[in-house]
């Protein structure tokens, strides 16, 4: 349906193996109530100067929006590939859940995930909430002030 | 084979497309409301100014947007991290009001692209797009095949009211019906990857960032460089963020411009996808081309409006087709019926024909002439019948016909043709006249003569029949009217009888509704019994004890509150010996046929009325409705004005209430300065040529014989106009209502 996404079964094929040393986390989000179409979303991880190191999540399957959503974009641009899930976009006031694979490497290591988010003609949010990568978030709602209002992450 | 693809999809999408085209409509608005909003006259104005002046007024700017419609919005953060959108004047940067992007046109925005479903919504959006191409395409196929041919592509539309309707709107929003259609679609395949759209996802950091202290915007030479004009988007760095740069956006292509030194990095001009992207949505939204827009959605309001017509006119041919009873195969038939027709109105002979052979004792076989087999083994006789569409050419069941007749197996059978047509075309029964020639040369032998049949006349059709039937050696009765009508009962209120000292009896007769009713108004009370009608629409009369009806023309509207015709006594004439029989109070079983065709023009430009005999009737229906006083020429042909002058005082009336600007008359049985009508319009020739020049439309009324010597008449004295009745006819200038 679409080059990324055919690009995202690839790179998930690939790095498959390597997912051996990983834990599945739930994600969870709430999303603000506002006027608008349904919200693109990225939710990625970070180290703690905020350098991008993947994505976990994309909301939103038109590619010619993901520009919006900035922060995150750019750090695509330098990994040089997408890899992550890729889901729908998300309306107001709706939420949404999904799971993925994190490498136990990276949990309580310092990084964190960060949540882009933004609307057609609308605003566009940076990091908005960011959680710390660790065990003690689990469980927790963080509350952001973009079109995400709060995340959960359960580890 | 397009009207079947053309109905299919029309009765599978139409809701469908309906819904798509009404959305659309309403989103068609926004372009022109977004410019009207826009400020204007400001050339010199560059991109650097108008982000200095923003970041001055409102704090922390996000970025800077500008819509296809020249709007310049700017998104802002607070300190607190609230965010907010301004439309900004972009001469000053003060904010002209908050901008929202949802509210109304967002809203009808999703829900023309995707129903509020999702990706399944936009999926049957991209469905309705191809339904609209496909409409459109068959659409004007068969408009063309219809008016016969391309160059006849604007000539008048004929038929019923719906089916003008659905031709007219057709012609004036098909056009840009096609272009939503293939830039909708297209833009379903953008969506969904099947066709790129040129866009970078992501773009990659620029290297050779200067990193030093940024100077102030209104000094950054790439962005003094960039004219507003072409500004799309400017996007800011992070506050604080000596390391990030400006992102900007314009219409060639995006680049990133150094906070410190000013300098572009990295421009990327738009790709050629991008580029016919960007085309094609201006082409679907009207968004930077706010007339388009309204155009478009003009375009796109009439689509109902064709949805309803065009479901109406396929189930009125629907309903035409006939059932047919004992229908035997083909090849164990003895007599086969092969039907050409374009509106299904032959099916109704074929049906009765059907009918009469079986009930003779033949088998008979009926089918499409495009349904033609390549033997009939037990075949006797063949019955070709057919009408001619267009300009000559083949009616669509019938459009294989002459290319399987090529395959042709069954030796030589016996045939005849029967041509339906309309005798005022030029072309008439041109069709059939090829058919029966291809017959013959493929060595079929005809046991009868072509026969044509003007207008669908039941009469003709039945003598035909008892023609037919002594050659065949059949008892064959043949009964069809064309549409078995609903009537109403009317009584003769009165009479006026004129003609009978010249053997022109002829009478005028005024009928009312038969049935109590409660309603007071006359024109309510006639209208309750038999429907609406105007002048030139005809009445359908039913004497006693037949089922063909006779057609009158009406010389009166159903606001009259009467029905007034004009009947000549026909030796042996059945219907007419009833009418001219019938004493005030006896009553008469009668239905109105609409007759659109035959209506004067709309507007105020001169009406020349040329008619004979009873011809006269629409004609003078049409001068007494002339309340607006426009100008109307009457020239009229009867025997003797001491004998048959019809409605001669009503006449000498309408002149002095200024109705009918000139009448002008020609007599042929008196002693002196006998003459025809034809001869009248020979003397007024440099009257009616100036009248022509005006603008003016003919209308002629009345026998064959006096229609054919009015249009060599008009034909000679419009030539040195260098016009012919042709063109006025395909104009619409030159109408005919000939019995």
């Amino acid at each position: 349906m679409n080059k990324l996404l055919a690009a995202l079964a690839v790179t998930t094929a690939l790095f498959a193996p390597s997912l051996a040393m990983a834990k599945t986390v739930n994600i969870s989000g709430q999303m603000a109530n506002y006027q608008g179409q349904a919200a693109y979303l990225a939710i990625y991880v970070t180290d703690a100067a905020g350098t991008f190191q993947r994505t976990l999540y994309v909301g939103g399957t038109n590619a010619r929006y993901y520009r919006d959503m900035r922060a995150w974009a750019r750090g695509v641009a330098t990994v040089g590939r997408l890899d992550g899930i890729t889901g729908a976009s998300v309306g107001s006031g709706r939420s949404f859940s999904v799971s993925v694979e994190i490498a136990d490497a990276l949990i309580d290591a310092g990084y964190q995930i960060r949540v882009d988010s933004a609307v057609e003609n609308g605003q566009v949010f940076a990091a908005t909430p960011t959680i710390p990568l660790a065990q003690s978030s689990s469980g927790q709602a963080f509350t952001g002030s973009g079109y995400v209002a709060a995340l959960t992450v359960a580890m | 084979m397009f009207r079947s693809i053309h109905a299919a999809f029309a009765l599978a999408a139409s809701v469908l497309v309906c819904f798509m085209a009404v959305t659309g409509a309403v989103l068609s608005v926004n372009p022109a409301t977004e410019t009207a909003a826009a400020a204007g006259g400001r050339a010199s104005v560059t991109v650097a100014d108008v982000a200095a002046m923003a970041a001055s007024t409102h704090g922390e700017v996000e970025r800077i947007v500008q819509t296809a419609s020249g709007r310049v919005i700017a998104y802002t953060t607070a300190a607190d991290g609230t965010a907010a959108a301004y439309t900004i004047d972009p001469a000053t940067g003060a904010a002209t009001g908050s901008y929202n992007s949802g509210g109304f046109f967002s809203f009808f925005a999703e829900l023309h692209r995707s129903l509020f479903l999702g990706d399944g919504g936009r999926i049957v959006a991209g469905l309705a797009a191809a339904a609209l191409l496909i409409l459109s395409l068959s659409g004007v196929v068969i408009l063309v095949r219809r008016l016969g041919g391309w160059r006849h592509l604007f000539g008048l539309a004929r038929g019923s009211s719906r089916q003008r309707l659905h031709v007219n709107l057709a012609r004036l929003a098909v056009v840009g019906m096609m272009l939503s259609a293939i830039t909708g679609l297209y833009m379903s395949l953008v969506t969904f990857g099947f066709v790129g759209d040129g866009s970078i996802a992501f773009l990659p950091f620029p290297a050779g960032v200067d990193g030093g202290m940024p100077t102030a915007i209104t000094n950054l030479a790439a962005l003094r460089d960039t004219p507003l004009a072409a500004l799309r988007e400017l996007v800011f760095p992070y506050p604080g963020d000596t390391g990030d740069v400006f992102t900007l956006t314009t219409s060639a292509g995006v680049g990133f411009v150094d906070q410190a030194t000013g300098a572009l990095l990295d421009f990327i001009p738009s790709s050629l996808g991008q580029r016919l992207y960007e085309a094609i949505y201006l082409l679907h939204t009207g968004e930077g081309a706010w007339w388009l827009g309204l155009v478009l959605g003009t375009a796109a309001l009439m689509v109902p409006v064709m949805a309803v017509s065009g479901i109406a006119i396929w189930w009125r041919r629907r309903r035409g087709q006939p059932r047919l009873r004992n229908n035997s195969r083909a090849a164990a038939a003895d007599a086969v019926i092969l039907v050409g027709t374009e509106g299904n109105s032959t099916w109704g002979f074929a049906g009765a024909l059907h009918a009469g052979l079986t009930a003779a004792g033949r088998k008979v076989h009926t089918t499409t002439m495009n349904g033609l087999a390549t033997t009939y083994p037990r075949a006797e006789h063949v019955f070709v019948l057919t009408s001619t569409h267009g300009d000559g050419a083949a009616p669509s069941t019938a459009r294989q016909f002459l290319a399987r007749l090529t395959h042709w197996k069954g030796g030589s059978p016996r045939f005849t043709v029967l041509g339906f047509g309309d005798r005022s075309f030029p072309k008439f029964s041109q069709y059939a006249i090829e058919v029966e020639a291809a017959l013959e040369a493929k060595g079929w032998v005809p046991f009868e003569a072509m026969t044509t049949i003007d207008r669908q006349s039941s009469q003709a059709f039945e003598r035909w029949g008892s023609g037919i039937g002594k050659a065949t050696g059949t008892s064959l009765e043949l009964v069809h009217a064309a549409e078995q009508p609903r009537t109403a009962r009317l009584v003769l209120e009165g009479r006026v009888d004129y003609g009978a000292e010249v053997q022109a009896p002829t009478v005028v007769l005024r009928l009312v509704p038969g049935a109590p009713s409660r309603k007071r108004i006359p024109g309510r009370r006639i209208e309750g019994a038999i429907g609406r009608f105007e002048p030139g629409d005809l009445v359908g009369i039913l004497p006693p004890g037949t089922s063909v009806p006779r057609y009158y023309s009406l010389a009166s509207s159903s606001a009259d509150g009467i029905v007034e015709i004009c009947v000549r006594k026909q030796p042996g004439g059945v219907c007419s010996e009833f009418l001219h029989g019938l004493e005030p109070g006896d009553t008469v079983n009668a239905f109105v046929k609409r007759n659109p065709d035959f209506r004067p023009a709309r507007g105020r430009k001169p009406i020349i009325l040329i008619g004979a005999g009873t011809g006269i009737a629409p004609l003078v229906g049409f001068i007494g409705g002339n309340l607006r006083h426009r100008p109307m020429y009457l020239y009229w042909g009867g025997r003797d004005p001491q004998s048959d002058f019809l409605y001669g005082p009503t006449l000498a009336e309408m002149q002095r209430s200024s109705r009918l600007t000139r009448l002008v008359t020609a007599f042929s049985r008196v002693v002196d300065g006998r003459a025809y009508v034809q001869d009248r319009v020979r003397e007024d020739a440099a009257v009616l040529r100036t009248l022509m020049s005006r603008g003016a439309q003919i209308m002629v009324c009345g026998g064959r014989d006096m229609a054919a010597g009015v249009r060599a008449a008009v034909e000679e004295v419009m030539a040195p106009l260098g016009i012919d009745v042709g063109t006025l006819k395909a104009g619409g200038r030159y109408l005919e209502d000939i019995y």
